[in-house]
């Protein structure tokens, strides 16, 4: 494989696939599978021409999730490298036996003497109802597990060089890709992924912007989120430190905490429910490690502690998104309230699609 | 005519394993008193038989994965049996370092891939294996342990489809010993369905017997394990047997309500061990007197188990931490 390498402008999609791809080369011990991986939709093209190109070693499969994650974490303990996908993340919550019990413990609960090479893509759904069951952010539950890695990329060049990652790690993978994701742009490596000025290795978090008011934590789709809003807030003079956590487990408290360090105040977002989040959970870590930085009381914007309802009208004030975060800067910076200033950062069009691009079903 | 007849090698291995089995375990429940084995154990006494007959047919680049009741599975697939008992104990030099215990037995060396404590939990494992064994064109084949109780999981029935319609080299070996903790098999399954008809009715090539009769499961293996690993696709053996002590713990149970002392009594009398040592005789395989210098040297070698066990080190504080992650990478 050459290792030179040039910078090319896909999609998040197409990263995941050259990933795939790229896998499946550089390693025989490498497998895909899924329900629908070879289907004509090829999970929203991200295995697109895979089967053709290794037919013995991308299958279809039953629907029974827990058995075939099982049955990966079998085939990871022989030596393989198994990538197993799932369309939505909450199908997957059927396999938490074989994640919890096998998986995130097998290398610990034998000594370390036979560790466990599994990736699971999970695919987060929001908006068009995808309603109760077809949008949970559940990458808490996951980072609750010891002996496991949640990855939440945003951006093309990191789902590319995560995913690569994930499957060369020794170790059970969660990795998180947000629907509204799929289609985003970015200029991404070919070849050598680690050949772009923006690589990082994936226990590493982002300094996606720095800035001297505030540090705004984020993951996957709230990182894009976070830029408008970053835009929006430099116009009314605040600037703003964006850190994209990348991982979620285990998390980079280093980069957390040296842009804590300088910033002295901290908004952490998080597209899963307050109670138990992620969010919680760094802001804790800072109280108790930072506090004599704080400028004022960290705070959070996460989702409501409510299932994501499926109808249009429900879903309007749901999520939150630029404008929102930026009032809650505005607020936690200059101590007064944001009357009016953000609205330009309230998206277009309806609040239920990433673009109008997007026509549904899911 | 069984096909064990022919071979003596096989006979004296099953016999030796047999013993083991049953001495150790009897040793486990002697000493577990002392309050040095502070874990959850499930004896194996009782169940020796199949997994014995089992053991003289397969290689060690054979898999194996079982259940929380694994003894007799770890040490007939050849595992390390001071391993075991360190484990049990909780020390350094156990199989799993400590850290597993007795539901969790590991003897890579033997091709014993892993046991674990969840009902049907390593059934898809097993499949897993069996998965990577076609998939790199391997002969071996996967033995899957389990008991009456993991057929009524989900992860059953989605291992054994995948399993038919892949056509892996796995054998399902299920020991029916008739209860899954006190609740009885009739409580859990309706009466007239078959546990092998039903591995059958899902396309596994299944098969039942005596699980105490060790001359007639070496039959039904050695056709099962054949078929297998000429790709014929997977096994399904369903053996009646019976746990003769308690579901957890070194002691007798029949007093406490849930069974009867004739239903054990009955069990007894079909005991593994004396059935199989009756048949060696009536078929001049083997002597009273070699029995008796076998059954010797393996309780010297138990003996010795036990000592290295207690005099083990536990494993150091320090270590608590480790292998919460692998820290090696595909490309380092």
């Amino acid at each position: 494989m050459s290792h030179e390498s040039s910078l090319t402008e896909i999609s998040y999609v197409e990263a995941i696939n050259q990933a795939l791809f790229s896998a499946m080369e550089t390693s025989e011990d490498v497998f895909c599978y899924g329900l629908g991986i070879d289907d004509p939709g090829r999970i929203f093209a991200t295995t697109k021409g895979l089967v053709e190109k290794f037919p013995e070693r991308v299958f279809d499969m039953p629907t029974a999730e827990n058995a075939m994650t099982g049955i990966g974490i079998g085939a990871a303990i022989a030596g393989m490298r198994p990538v197993m996908v799932h369309q939505r993340l909450d199908f997957f919550l059927l396999a938490l036996d074989q994640l919890i019990n096998n998986a995130a413990k097998w290398n610990y609960m034998f000594n370390g003497q036979r560790p466990v090479p599994l990736t699971i893509r999970l695919l987060i759904g929001r908006g068009w109802g995808q309603g109760p069951t077809h949008a949970q952010n559940l990458q808490a539950l996951f980072a609750h597990i010891p002996g496991l890695k949640v990855l939440m990329p945003s951006t093309p060049q990191d789902a590319k060089s995560m995913l690569l990652e994930s499957v060369f790690d020794n170790n059970p993978v969660i990795f998180l890709e947000h629907r509204w994701l799929h289609n985003q742009q970015g200029v991404v490596a070919q070849g050598n992924v680690k050949q772009h000025p923006d690589y990082l290795p994936i226990d590493k978090a982002r300094v996606v912007n720095t800035g001297n008011d505030i540090t705004i934590i984020a993951m996957s789709y709230l990182t894009i989120e976070s830029m408008a809003a970053v835009t929006g807030l430099n116009e009314q003079g605040i600037t703003v430190e964006l850190v994209d956590l990348r991982t979620v487990k285990p998390i980079d408290w280093q980069t957390i905490y040296s842009s804590v360090e300088k910033t002295g105040r901290v908004l952490v977002l998080d597209s899963g429910a307050t109670s138990g989040s992620i969010a919680g959970d760094i802001i804790t870590q800072i109280v108790e490690n930072k506090f004599s930085f704080l400028k004022c009381a960290p705070q959070r914007l996460a989702m409501p502690d409510i299932p994501e309802p499926t109808s249009y009208e429900l879903t309007k004030n749901y999520y939150f998104g630029a404008k929102e975060i930026a009032e809650k800067v505005h607020k936690m910076v200059k101590n007064e309230l944001a009357v009016d200033l953000y609205q330009d950062l309230v998206r277009s069009g309806h609040h239920d699609v990433p673009g109008t691009y997007f026509k549904g079903p899911f | 005519m069984s096909k064990l007849i022919e071979n003596s090698v096989h006979c004296l291995t099953i016999l030796k394993k047999l013993y083991l089995i049953r001495d150790l375990e009897e040793g486990i429940a002697a000493k577990y008193s002392e309050g040095k084995m502070r874990c959850p154990t499930h004896l194996s006494i009782g169940q020796e038989g199949a997994p014995a007959a089992l053991s003289t047919l397969l290689s060690h680049q054979d898999l194996a994965v079982s259940t929380h009741r694994a003894h007799a599975h770890y040490l007939a697939k050849g595992g390390c049996p001071k391993a075991m008992l360190a484990e049990i104990y909780g020390k350094a030099t156990g199989c799993s370092g400590g850290r597993g215990g007795s539901m969790h037995l590991i003897d890579e060396s033997v091709g014993f891939k892993g046991s674990t404590a969840i009902v049907g939990n390593t059934i898809p494992i097993g499949v897993g294996l069996a998965l990577s064994q076609k998939m790199r064109k391997q002969s071996n084949v996967t033995i899957v342990y389990l008991g009456d109780g993991a057929v009524e999981e989900g992860a059953f029935y989605e291992s054994a489809n995948f399993a038919v319609l892949q056509q892996l080299p796995v054998i399902f070996v299920c020991e029916n010993n008739l209860y899954s903790v006190y609740t009885s098999l009739d409580k859990r399954q309706p009466k007239d369905r078959k546990i092998h008809e039903l591995a059958q009715a899902i396309g596994l090539n299944s098969f039942s017997g005596d699980g105490n009769d060790v001359v007639s499961n070496y039959d039904i293996f050695h056709h099962a394990v054949d078929q297998t690993r000429q790709g014929k696709g997977p096994c399904f053996i369903e053996l009646s047997t019976y746990r003769w002590r308690e579901h957890c713990g070194p002691n007798y149970d029949n007093n406490i309500g849930y069974r009867s002392e004739d239903e054990f009594i009955a069990w007894q009398k079909k005991e593994p061990i004396s059935r199989f040592e009756n048949w060696l005789l009536e078929n001049n395989l083997v002597s009273r007197s070699e029995m008796k210098s076998l059954r010797a040297e393996v309780n010297d070698l138990i003996t010795q188990a036990f000592t290295f066990a207690d005099k083990s080190p536990f494993p150091e504080q320090s270590t608590l931490t480790q292998h919460i992650y692998c820290e090696t990478s595909h490309e380092s």
